[in-house]
């Protein structure tokens, strides 16, 4: 089979691995019939054969990006307040809430200031991504481009992280300075269509600014986990070294703020992960689907989806603070009790699923 | 009480603004896209030559596919009005295809660098044309929706806002045409 150009189906317009002598889908007789030769992404089947699928209203991407923006203040908010009362009850613990308080917010504005200017770029270096300039990597620039035409962005910068494991993700506050990191593992092991569906997916993200939202969410994440640990730690050594009875007058105000502090060191990362988790597992089926409708082709993302299971999603530098950043999850929670609160990605096979039905496959099939 | 008449006629001026405002978004979108078509059309224009350039010293017994391109191209950038031109470009990609069905015959042509990354900045230029026609047929779509629907067509009628037509592939062009991959 003709390289470059996928076999697509002349029955139900399913797009087959090159070589293939039958449909996966139908099993279908594959050579024989038009449609044979279709490039991909162009893969022009019988329409009657392929349920149509609506493209993704604009108003909705318009949408869907203003509400993430809101909740990006919001977040901004609310790191505010966490700051503030873990300052004050961990400075108080130590006899001075005032110089909790104002330490704290100095780690807040470096923080604040560090996520919204530096945050793409941070994620980046944690992962190890490096810019996909040469000619090794021209596939995939034209993927991205391609791509990039049919989701109307600007064409994002464009990364690659050297590793086996399989997976990808989108960064940036705006479309018009974002970029998309994908690993070698995947770009070895997915063919054209599949990788134009993953990357489709990446574009959704970055067309209904879930990634200005991501980057935010990582660093409260990152933030509050980071003050609560050192809190902790300090605590733990610290309090032992002290109870030689060096404790001045302060000592019972103190202990009443250092229990509210180590409350809050507890309860307060629990809570940004939550919130982490809970928001992030929606824009994945939206981002599937929005990936199906720039695609026309959902079948592709569906076996994606399938050899980055099978495969391995996992990243060097993994990292708590940006799993949810991926396409699928590279700290490998997989099964059903993925779905649980605590899950950033929804259980993959119920996303391939979803995707097939668009495709016209039933469940199962 | 005697401000309510007055904030309504703000709200719906407001309404207004906003609405007429996302048509002429939407308007320019659509010539925006059509723009992306001509860029990744004339980027095919560019890439043939060289292409036919590199492969015809191996295709010796092949010269009637590498004429057919040749002449394909050249009905295409001379095509005259939309529909024409439509037709010759679908003509275009019938006869690149069947180039691509022929160079997989010659193992010195597929192990060659420059034949296989011409190759793929084809494919990918073929791939981005159609993706650029869906965005313009999705953005002619919304914008269609918007003008039609209540109530911004009243907007639309009072400034003369026009439905734009779909872009279409000639049925010729539709049909894939077999190629023989002997």
């Amino acid at each position: 089979m003709v390289s470059g150009i996928v076999p697509a189906c002349p029955k139900c317009g399913g797009v087959n691995r090159p070589g293939a002598d039958l449909c996966y889908l139908c099993g279908e007789p594959l050579e024989a019939g038009p449609g044979a030769n279709a490039f991909v992404g162009n893969a022009s089947p019988p329409a009657e054969a392929r349920p149509p699928l609506r493209p993704i209203p604009m108003l909705l991407f318009t949408e869907a990006a203003r509400h993430n923006v809101r909740l990006s203040v919001l977040l901004f908010v609310l790191l505010f307040v966490v700051f503030f009362l873990l300052g004050t009850a961990i400075g108080g613990a130590y006899g001075d809430p005032g110089t909790g308080l104002g330490l704290s917010f100095v780690l807040y504005a470096i923080l604040g200031t560090t996520a919204y200017f530096s945050g793409s770029s941070i994620v980046l270096s944690i992962h190890g991504a490096r810019e996909a300039g040469g000619e090794e990597h021209r596939k995939l620039r034209n993927v991205v481009e391609e791509m990039a035409i049919a989701a109307g962005v600007p064409p994002p910068k464009v990364y690659v992280i050297q590793t086996a494991g399989m997976n990808a993700f989108a960064a940036g506050r705006r479309p018009e300075e974002a970029c998309v990191a994908v690993t070698t593992g995947l770009l070895d092991r997915l063919n054209r269509e599949e990788l134009q569906g993953v990357v489709a997916h990446e574009l959704a993200h970055i067309k209904s600014r879930d990634t200005l939202y991501n980057v935010c969410a990582a660093v409260l994440v990152g933030a509050v986990a980071l003050l609560s640990d050192m809190f902790l730690r300090g605590a733990f050594w610290g309090r032992r070294g002290r109870t030689d009875g060096e404790r001045g007058g302060g000592g019972r105000g103190n202990a009443a703020f250092f229990v509210l502090a180590l409350l809050l060191a507890i309860l307060a990362p629990l809570a940004a992960k939550i919130l982490q988790m809970s928001i992030s597992r929606q824009r994945e089926y939206h981002a599937d689907a929005a990936a199906a409708g720039f695609t026309r082709n959902p079948l592709g993302l569906a076996s994606a989806l399938a050899k980055i299971t099978a495969g391995g999603p996992e990243v060097p530098g993994e990292n708590r603070g940006t799993q949810h950043l991926f396409i699928v999850n590279p700290l490998r929670v997989f099964g059903p009790e993925s779905s649980a609160l605590m899950s950033t990605h929804p259980p993959t096979e119920e996303r391939i699923q979803r995707l097939r039905a668009m495709g016209g496959v039933s469940a199962g099939g | 009480m005697a401000y309510i008449p007055l904030v309504l006629v703000v709200i719906i001026a407001a309404w207004f603004v906003a609405a007429y405002n996302k048509l002429v978004r939407f308007r320019n979108q659509i010539k925006n896209a059509w723009h992306q078509i001509d860029v990744q059309l004339k980027r095919r224009y560019d890439l043939i030559p060289n292409l036919v350039e590199v492969v015809k010293d191996y295709m010796a017994y092949e010269q009637e596919t590498l004429t057919k391109v040749i002449e394909a191209r050249g009905a295409a950038l001379s095509a005259k009005g939309p529909a024409a031109q439509a037709k010759a470009e679908g003509l275009l990609t019938e006869t690149l295809k069947s180039l691509f069905a022929v160079v997989e015959k010659y193992p010195e042509l597929k192990a060659n660098q420059n034949v296989a990354s011409l190759q793929e900045e084809l494919t990918g230029t073929e791939n981005k044309i159609s993706f650029a026609r869906q965005f313009y047929n999705d953005s002619v779509m919304t914008y269609n929706n918007a003008i039609q629907s209540i109530p911004t067509n009243f907007i639309a009628s009072f400034f003369n806002f026009a439905q734009e037509a779909y872009f279409e592939t000639e049925p010729e062009s539709r049909a894939v045409p077999k190629a023989s991959l002997r």
